[in-house]
C-alpha cells in the first residue's frame, strides 16, 4: 500500500431507513474517499446522518445497497464473524459517554481489546501502560471509570481504542460531554495520535471549535458533502 | 474464545452487586422453593426413619384378618391361648414363649410448645412387652408393677408433654397413675408411647379379656412363614400375621408417600415463579448492560461469550439460592422435633432429617430453574444490536 492509495473507498453508499410506510433516504449513491492519515472533522446538522456514516465505516452497521472499502477490501458484506475480527484489528472507536466497563480499572478496560489477540499476559501488561502512557493516564491505572472525570474517562476510553494498534479511529462526538479546556486537552491528544503516530482519525462533531483541530472539515447535509477549507 | 468468554464472565459477575436487589430477590426466591422442597423431604425421611427404626424383621404382629391397625383389631383370649403354642415363636429364659398380648387405649395430654391437648397412645402390655422392642431400656426409675396403676413412659412423650417426670402422678381420663419409669426405644415411634400392665388398662377400661394385638419374637425372620402357615391353617384362628417392619411400612408408608407427594408438586409450583423471577432478573440484568455488551461486539468480542456470561451469572445466583435454601432448611428444621397422627390418632413425634441427599436434589432443582430462567435472556444478551453502542 503506498501512501496515495485511499484508506476508505465508498462506492455508491445509500442508506435507507423505513418506517412505517414511509421511506427515510440518509446518503443516496455517496461516494467518498478517505485518505491514510487524514483526520477529518464530520459536521452537519442534527439528524443528517453522520452517526451513521460512522457506523458504516466502523463496520457495526450495513449499507442499504453500495459498497465499504478498507485498504482495498470490500467490508460491507462480510460475514459477522469476519467482521467482528476485522474491527478488532483495524477499528478503534471513541464514544461520547466513553462506554468504559465501570466494573473495571482504567487498565483493565484498555486491555479489554488485547483479549482478542494472541498476546501474552506480559505483552498485553506492557501495551496496556504504553497505551495509558500515551494519553496521560499512566498514574490512573488502578482506578475504576467512576473515580474518574469526563475526561479522563474519555482519555482511558482512547487508550482502549489505540492499544491494539488500529489503522483508523472513529470518533463520534467525542467532546460532546466535556468542557471546553478539557475538550481541547482531548483534541490536542487526538491531534497527537494523527500526527505522530499515523492513525487515520474519523470525528464527528457539533463544535466548530473541535472541528478545528482536524486537518479536513466536510459537513453532511442532506446525504450530500460539502468541504471546508480550514478557516 | 476461552479468554473473552471469562473476561465476560467476570464483567458480568462483578457487577452483580450494581443490580443487588434484583440479584438478591432471585437468590432469595429459589432459596425459597428449596427451603420449602428440603421442608418436606426432611419430613418424609424423618417420619420414615423413626418408622423404619420400630419395626423389626424378627418379632411378628397378629392381627384381626382385614383389621388395618391396632386400633380395629381384636384378639380373643382363646385365640392368644392358641397362639402361645404356635411353632416359630422364640421361649424366653424361663421356656416361656416370648409373647406379649397388647391393648392400645387413646389418651391425651398438654403438650409443652402448644399448650393444647393432644393424643396419646396408652399401651397395655404383657410381661415380655418390652423385650419384643430391640432398642428397649430403662432411662430412669423401675418398671411397673403388674396389676398397678404405674406408668412407664416413652422419652418422646416426656420431653413433648407436660406431666410426666418420674414420681408424678398423671391423670389420664377417669384415673390416676404413677409415673414409676422413662425408658427409650432408640427414638422409634414406642417412643411416643406411655406403657403400663395390660390387666390394669382391661380393667380401667372395661375391655374384658380381650387383646388387640399379640406380638411375639421369632426365632428367625424366616419362621413368619412357619408361624403364618400355622395361623392360617387353624380354622379356630382369623388372624393376619406380618411382621412388625411389614406392619409399620404399610401403615407410614402412605404419610411419607403423602408428605413427598405434597412437597413435589409445591416446591414445582414454586419452582416455577422463581423461575418468572430468575427470568425476569436476568432480563434486567442483561437490560442494563445493553451498552456495556454493544461495545464489547464493537471492539470485536463474539455474541457466545456474551451468553455464556449470562447463563453463568444465572446459574451462580441460582446456586447460590440453592445452598441458602438448603443450609437455612439444614440450620432451622434438622433434628427439630415434629409430631404427626400416627395409626390410630396418636402422636408420632419424630424428628425432621435434612440428608444430604435431599440437599443435593434441591441443589440441582435450584439449578435447573437457573439454566431456564436465564436461556431466554441469555440470548438475548448474544443478540444485542451493536448500534447499541450509542443507547444512554
Ligand atoms: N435504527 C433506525 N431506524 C430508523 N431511523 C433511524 C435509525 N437510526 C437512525 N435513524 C435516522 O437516521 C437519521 C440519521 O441519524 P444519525 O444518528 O446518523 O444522525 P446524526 O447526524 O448523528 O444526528 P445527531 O447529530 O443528532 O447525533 C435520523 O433521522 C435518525 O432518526
Ligand atoms: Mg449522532
Amino acid at each position: 500500500m503506498n501512501a496515495t492509495s485511499p484508506l476508505y473507498e465508498l462506492k455508491d453508499l445509500s442508506k435507507r431507513y423505513t418506517r412505517g410506510k414511509e421511506t427515510v433516504t440518509i446518503f443516496d449513491a455517496l461516494d467518498m474517499t478517505i485518505s491514510a492519515g487524514d483526520f477529518i472533522a464530520i459536521m452537519g446538522p442534527s439528524g443528517s446522518g453522520k452517526t451513521t456514516l460512522l457506523n458504516l465505516l466502523g463496520g457495526i452497521d450495513r449499507p442499504s445497497s453500495g459498497e465499504v472499502h478498507f485498504e482495498g477490501q470490500r467490508i460491507d458484506n462480510l460475514s459477522q464473524g469476519k467482521l467482528a475480527k476485522w474491527r478488532a484489528a483495524h477499528a478503534g472507536f471513541i464514544f461520547q459517554f466513553y462506554n468504559l466497563m465501570p466494573t473495571l480499572s482504567a487498565a483493565q478496560n484498555v486491555e479489554l481489546p488485547l483479549l482478542l489477540t494472541r498476546l501474552s499476559g506480559k505483552a498485553r501488561k506492557d501495551r496496556v501502560k504504553t497505551a495509558l502512557d500515551i494519553v496521560g493516564m499512566g498514574d490512573r491505572a488502578r482506578h475504576r471509570p467512576g473515580q474518574l472525570s469526563g475526561g479522563q474517562q474519555q482519555r482511558v476510553a482512547i487508550a482502549r481504542a489505540i492499544v491494539a494498534d488500529p489503522k483508523v479511529l472513529l470518533a463520534d462526538e467525542p467532546t460532546g460531554d466535556l468542557d471546553r479546556s478539557t475538550a481541547d486537552e482531548i483534541l490536542e491528544t487526538l491531534q497527537l495520535l494523527n500526527a505522530e503516530m499515523g492513525k487515520t482519525i474519523i470525528m464527528v462533531t457539533h463544535d466548530p471549535a473541535a472541528a478545528s483541530h482536524a486537518k479536513r472539515e466536510l459537513h453532511l447535509n442532506k446525504g450530500r458533502f460539502e468541504e471546508k477549507g480550514k478557516a | 474464545m476461552f479468554k473473552q468468554t471469562t473476561a465476560v464472565t467476570l464483567l458480568n459477575l462483578r457487577s452483580i452487586p450494581q443490580r443487588w436487589g434484583m440479584s438478591l430477590a432471585t437468590v432469595l426466591s429459589i432459596a425459597l422453593v428449596v427451603g420449602v422442597l428440603l421442608g418436606f423431604m426432611a419430613m418424609a425421611s424423618g417420619f420414615r426413619a423413626t418408622v423404619d427404626g420400630a419395626g423389626s424383621d424378627d418379632v411378628a404382629i397378629m392381627l384381626r384378618g382385614g383389621a388395618m391397625a391396632e386400633m380395629n383389631s381384636n384378639v380373643s383370649r382363646d385365640e392368644v391361648r392358641l397362639l402361645e403354642a404356635a411353632p416359630g415363636i422364640a421361649a424366653g429364659a424361663q421356656g416361656d414363649p416370648l409373647i406379649s398380648s397388647e391393648l392400645y387405649v387413646v389418651a391425651d395430654a398438654l403438650r409443652r410448645t402448644t399448650g393444647t391437648r393432644s393424643n396419646l397412645a396408652l399401651r397395655g402390655l404383657g410381661l415380655h412387652g418390652p423385650e419384643l422392642r430391640p432398642q428397649f431400656s430403662l432411662v430412669e426409675g423401675r418398671m411397673f408393677e403388674p396389676g398397678a396403676a404405674e406408668l412407664v413412659v416413652g422419652a418422646s412423650v416426656q420431653r413433648e408433654f407436660e406431666g410426666f417426670s418420674l414420681g408424678e402422678t398423671v391423670r389420664l381420663g377417669p384415673n390416676e397413675w404413677t409415673v414409676v419409669g422413662i425408658f427409650s426405644t432408640g427414638g422409634s415411634v414406642f417412643d411416643s408411647e406411655i406403657w403400663t400392665d395390660l390387666g390394669v388398662v382391661q380393667n380401667l377400661y372395661q375391655r374384658g379379656s380381650g387383646v388387640q394385638t399379640v406380638r411375639a419374637r421369632l426365632t428367625s425372620p424366616d419362621d413368619i412363614e412357619v408361624l403364618r402357615e400355622h395361623v392360617g391353617n387353624e380354622p379356630r384362628l382369623n388372624l393376619e400375621v406380618l411382621t412388625e417392619r411389614d406392619y409399620f411400612a404399610r401403615s407410614a408408608g402412605g404419610t411419607v408417600t403423602l408428605i413427598e407427594w405434597a412437597g413435589w408438586p409445591l416446591a414445582i409450583l414454586m419452582a416455577i415463579g422463581a423461575l418468572a423471577g430468575a427470568w425476569n432478573a436476568m432480563y434486567a440484568s442483561v437490560d442494563a448492560r445493553t451498552r456495556e455488551l454493544a461495545t464489547l461486539r464493537a471492539i470485536g468480542f463474539g455474541g457466545f461469550p456474551a451468553f455464556i456470561a449470562a447463563m453463568v451469572e444465572a446459574i451462580v445466583l441460582a446456586f447460590l439460592g440453592g445452598l441458602v435454601g438448603a443450609g437455612a432448611t439444614w440450620l432451622l428444621f434438622d433434628g427439630v422435633s415434629a409430631s404427626t397422627l400416627g395409626s390410630g390418632f396418636t402422636q408420632i413425634v419424630f424428628a425432621f432429617a435434612v440428608t444430604p441427599g435431599a440437599a443435593v436434589q434441591g441443589v440441582i432443582l435450584a439449578v435447573i430453574v437457573g439454566v431456564l430462567g436465564g436461556f431466554v435472556p441469555a440470548i438475548r444478551a448474544a443478540r444485542i444490536p451493536l448500534l447499541a453502542v450509542h443507547a444512554d
